[in-house]
This record gives C-alpha cells, structure tokens and sequence, in this order.
C-alpha cells in the first residue's frame, strides 16, 4: 500500500487513520528547541466531516487514502443498493445505504452526483447542493396564517419531508437545497 | 537618493509573477529591512559595550554539529583533485568552544545557520544567530545578562521557571517522576497520532504541544534545568532527579533562545556525540561524522563558561508583532 512521509504533507493529501481516510486542510512544523520533530496537523474525515488536530513524529509514514472523486449520474435505486454511473467511462458503481448517508432522500434519477470513491468502492455519496423536486402530499395552508411567515411540512415526490411556507400547494414544484435540507423558493414551469 | 517607497515594495512583491523562477521580488517591505538592520547594530553595540569580543568563523566545515535530531545541509568543495563534502553549520559552536578552548575570552557571533528537515512558520533553512560565551561565568549569570539585552530592546523584564515546575502547572505531570503509561495517556489525549514508548518523544510532544505556546506570553520566560536527555552539551547537575544546566528563552509561545552551562568533559561529550550520531543515523538515515576537532579542543581544556545561541529572527518576529517568520525575511524559504 502506498505511504506518505510527513515530509510530503500538504493540503489536500488523503491519508488512512484508525480505518477511515482523512483529508488534511493544514500542515504546521512544531520542533522543540531540542529534540523530536512534530507535523501538527489538521484533518477532515472524509466520512462523517469531522474535524480534528493530531500530530505525527516528522519522518512517519502514513497510508495513503486512494481516494477518487468522480460525478456520476444517478440511475436508480433497487431497494439495497444505489447504482450510478460515469459519465465519461459509463462504468457502472453501487451505493448501499451508509455510503448514501442522507443523500438518497433527494434524488429521483438522471441527477449528477459526487461520488467519492475509497480502494474503488463508493464511500460517499453528494447529491447535487440544488434539487427541483415536486411537492407529493401537501395539508391545505391555513388561512390567515401567512402573515406571520409560518411553515408546514410536506412530503416531496422522492419521500423527502421538509418545511415549506404555507402557500405551497401539492403538484408544485420546489427548489431545496440538499445540504440544510432547506426550502428555497416556488420554481415555475 | 533612492526612496523605495515601503508600502509600493510590499504591494510589487507578489503581483501576478506566477512562476517561481522569476519572482525576484522580495517578500517584505523596506521597513522591515529597517528594523532587522537597527536590531542587529544593537546587538552589536551591547556586545562592545560588554567587551565581548566578535569572531567570525567558517560557515563551512568538514564536521557537522553532532547533535540528535539535528540534520545539516552539505555542500562540495575541491581540494586539489579531491572532491570533499563539506557541512554549512547548523550554529557556530564548534569553531566557538575552539576559540575558547585557545583562550579567546568573551567571545560573540552574528552568523547564518543551516538547519535541513526543518521548515515551518518558525523555521527557515538559512536563518541568523548570535552566539555568545562567557568563561567563568554560570547559566544564571548568563540568564541575567540576557534579560538585560531585552530591556535594552525595549521588552518588559524576563521571568524564570524551572522546566520541571512549568510542566507541572500546563501538563499536570511530574516530568522526572511520570509513568510511561502516564505520559503516554496525556500525549494521546493531546492528540499524538501514534502511541509511541520513546520517554523523550512523549515529553517532547507535550513540551511542543502543553507546554511552549503558553510561555512567555505575558513577558519574556526563561525556563531552566531540562532532562538530562535534551542538553547535547550541557552540564548535568547531580542530585535525586539529576538536570541538565540548560535553559531556553520563550517570547509570545517562541521558543528564542537556548544556553547552557557548557559540558567540559571530553569523555563525556564524545561519548554524547557519538549517541547522537547513531541516532541521526538510525532515525534520520544519515551518516555523519564525528566532530574530532571539538572533542580534542575541550580535552586541552574548555573553560568553565556559559553560552547561549539567541534567534535573530524569532527575535525580530516577537519585536515587529510577526507571527511567520518568513515575514521579517528578505527573501523565505518555500
């Protein structure tokens, strides 16, 4: 398997650590007047986001994370598994649920994703940051509330739950950002 | 009379030159030149006003300084037919105790050091010491001597801790009495990648991580009797937890200075020498040789004395409010 030395540590790099893969966002050299060498380092866990500072002895070695990040076009779901494909390769790639986290929610099919690929398996899964999605079941707006600017839930075509404001209407169509899980605005057709 | 503008230097220097090759401009502006210069002829002038005398000695050298974790960058010369490697020094000790070992008396150096391996927002390959000796005179002398040199420059008055007392108060640890496991815990905590059962590496680690950015922030902080270690040519100092006769200077968390009470016994100090060399070469993959030189001068007689090598830059940075070095560098080191 691939190593890095700390020697080549910089942002960007992807390494393994405690069985996940890391990115490092930044790379300080530490040296006591006297004595070992340190790189204090800060790392984002490519799985869950985490961030965190460790230091590494200058000179370790450390795996290197063979990490790819590819768009691929979302083609469907059969209950298990999420298959994309590449676009460029049409090579074909399945997700299962813990690699979609909570991106399944928003896609219907054709939408282009990130997806991140560990040791040529998918590990994660991005949706597209904007969703047009419509609106599947919707409870009439009660009058006389919009003034105050109150929301409601409804359920969107994929099965996604979010608020929106009360004039939303079932059939219609809206734009939702994937990352807050947060209405946008009203699309027209 | 050329007025060069401070502020327009500062602005040319990284304007859409893309490749390094090119990029001639230098990376600070003049007012920070300014500074460098005061500070250097104040240096000078308080040496001269002590009688100290000031040496020049080769920054080349067919010995590398002999310590652990200490990796020198090298360089060819020809002799004759001969092709030699030759070593830039990583401080002007060497060539220093030898002068003194000849009866040089108080002796100081303004000189550029060379450190491989070593890069970072404090480190730079080619950086400035001034290096000082005074024979007959202890670490504490030394200490004071130094705090005055700060006043002069305008710094509040330097406090002194003992190592071991510093490490208890922002590690929580005995450093001399600690169990491995203990050390090993605090050090996971503190965020060390890998578990490790090197004593001196974990106390490093914490040192570098506990201990060094809260020194020295409110005035200037001596610390003072290290692990025994940690000290390539200090004295030790007998009793139930022997130290080393060693201190450093920290300013703002920078680590500015280190002196020692130097080591006058030449068995012992090749005997260190030689450890480090092993180090450098089981750890660092490089063979060195061993400084013979130095071993002979201090066996004709190095005199008790105290010596002390203070960053130019570090010092520059804690007066100019900097926070990379590479700000008060004409020209940084990538």
């Amino acid at each position: 398997m691939a190593t890095y030395t700390t020697n080549e540590f910089k942002p960007g790099l992807k390494i393994v650590m405690d069985g996940d893969p890391w990115t490092i966002l930044g790379n300080e050299f530490v040296k006591p007047g006297k004595g070992q060498a340190f790189n204090r380092v800060k790392l984002r866990n490519l799985r869950s986001g985490r961030v965190l500072d460790k230091t590494f002895r200058s000179g370790e070695n450390v795996s290197a994370a063979e990490v790819v990040e590819l768009e691929m076009q979302y083609l469907y779901s059969d209950g298990e598994f999420w298959h994309f494909m590449d676009v460029k390769t049409y090579d074909q790639h399945s997700a299962d649920a813990a690699a979609m986290g909570s991106g399944a929610q928003w896609l219907k099919g054709q939408e282009t994703c990130q997806v991140t690929l560990w040791n040529g398996a998918v590990f994660t899964v991005a949706p597209p940051n904007f969703v047009v999605l419509k609106v599947a079941e919707a409870a009439p707006g009660v009058r006389g509330d919009t003034a105050t600017g109150g929301n409601k839930t409804v359920v969107l075509e994929t099965g996604a739950k979010i608020q929106v404001p009360l004039f939303i209407k079932r059939n219609e169509t809206v734009r939702v950002d994937t990352r807050s899980g947060e209405y946008i605005g009203r699309e027209k057709d | 009379m050329h007025n060069l503008g401070v502020s327009r230097q500062g602005d040319l220097a990284r304007s859409g030159l893309d490749d390094p090759g090119r990029d001639w401009r230098p990376a600070v502006g003049m007012d920070v030149l300014r500074r460098r210069a005061r500070l250097l002829a104040e240096l000078r002038a308080f040496m001269r006003e002590r009688g100290i005398l000031e040496v020049e000695t080769p920054l080349l050298s067919r010995y590398p300084g002999c310590e652990s974790d200490l990796y020198p960058v090298s360089a060819v010369a020809t002799f004759g037919v001969r092709v030699e490697r030759l070593y830039l020094q990583a401080s002007p000790e060497s060539a220093m105790k030898r002068l003194l070992a000849a009866g040089a008396g108080p002796i100081y150096q303004l000189s550029r050091a060379f450190r491989d391996r070593e890069r970072g927002h404090r480190h730079l390959l080619e950086f400035t010491l001034l290096e000082w000796y005074r024979p007959g005179w202890d670490h504490f002398m030394l200490m004071s001597e130094i705090a005055q040199l700060l006043g002069r420059l305008g710094l509040q008055p330097a406090v002194a801790l003992e190592y071991r007392e510093a490490f208890r108060v922002h590690v929580g640890l005995d450093p001399f009495t600690a169990t491995m496991e203990q050390l090993r815990t605090e050090a996971l905590a503190a965020g060390l990648a890998e578990p490790s059962t090197d004593r001196p590496l974990l106390q490093d680690f914490l040192f570098s991580q506990r201990l060094a950015p809260r020194l020295g922030c409110q005035r200037p902080q001596f610390l003072y009797h290290y692990p025994t270690d940690r000290a390539p040519q200090a004295r030790v100092r007998p009793g139930h937890s022997p130290v080393a006769e060693r201190f450093e200077l920290f300013i703002g968390g920078v680590e500015i200075a280190n002196g020692y009470r130097e080591l006058t016994d030449a068995t012992e100090l090749e005997r260190r020498m030689r450890a480090a060399l092993e180090r450098c070469q089981k750890t660092g993959g490089i063979d060195l040789p061993l400084d013979t030189r130095l071993i002979a001068a201090v066996r004709h007689g190095l005199p008790d004395c105290a010596g002390v090598a203070l960053g130019v830059d570090r010092l520059l940075m804690a007066l100019a409010g900097a926070r990379d070095v590479n700000a008060v560098a004409a020209f940084p080191w990538p």
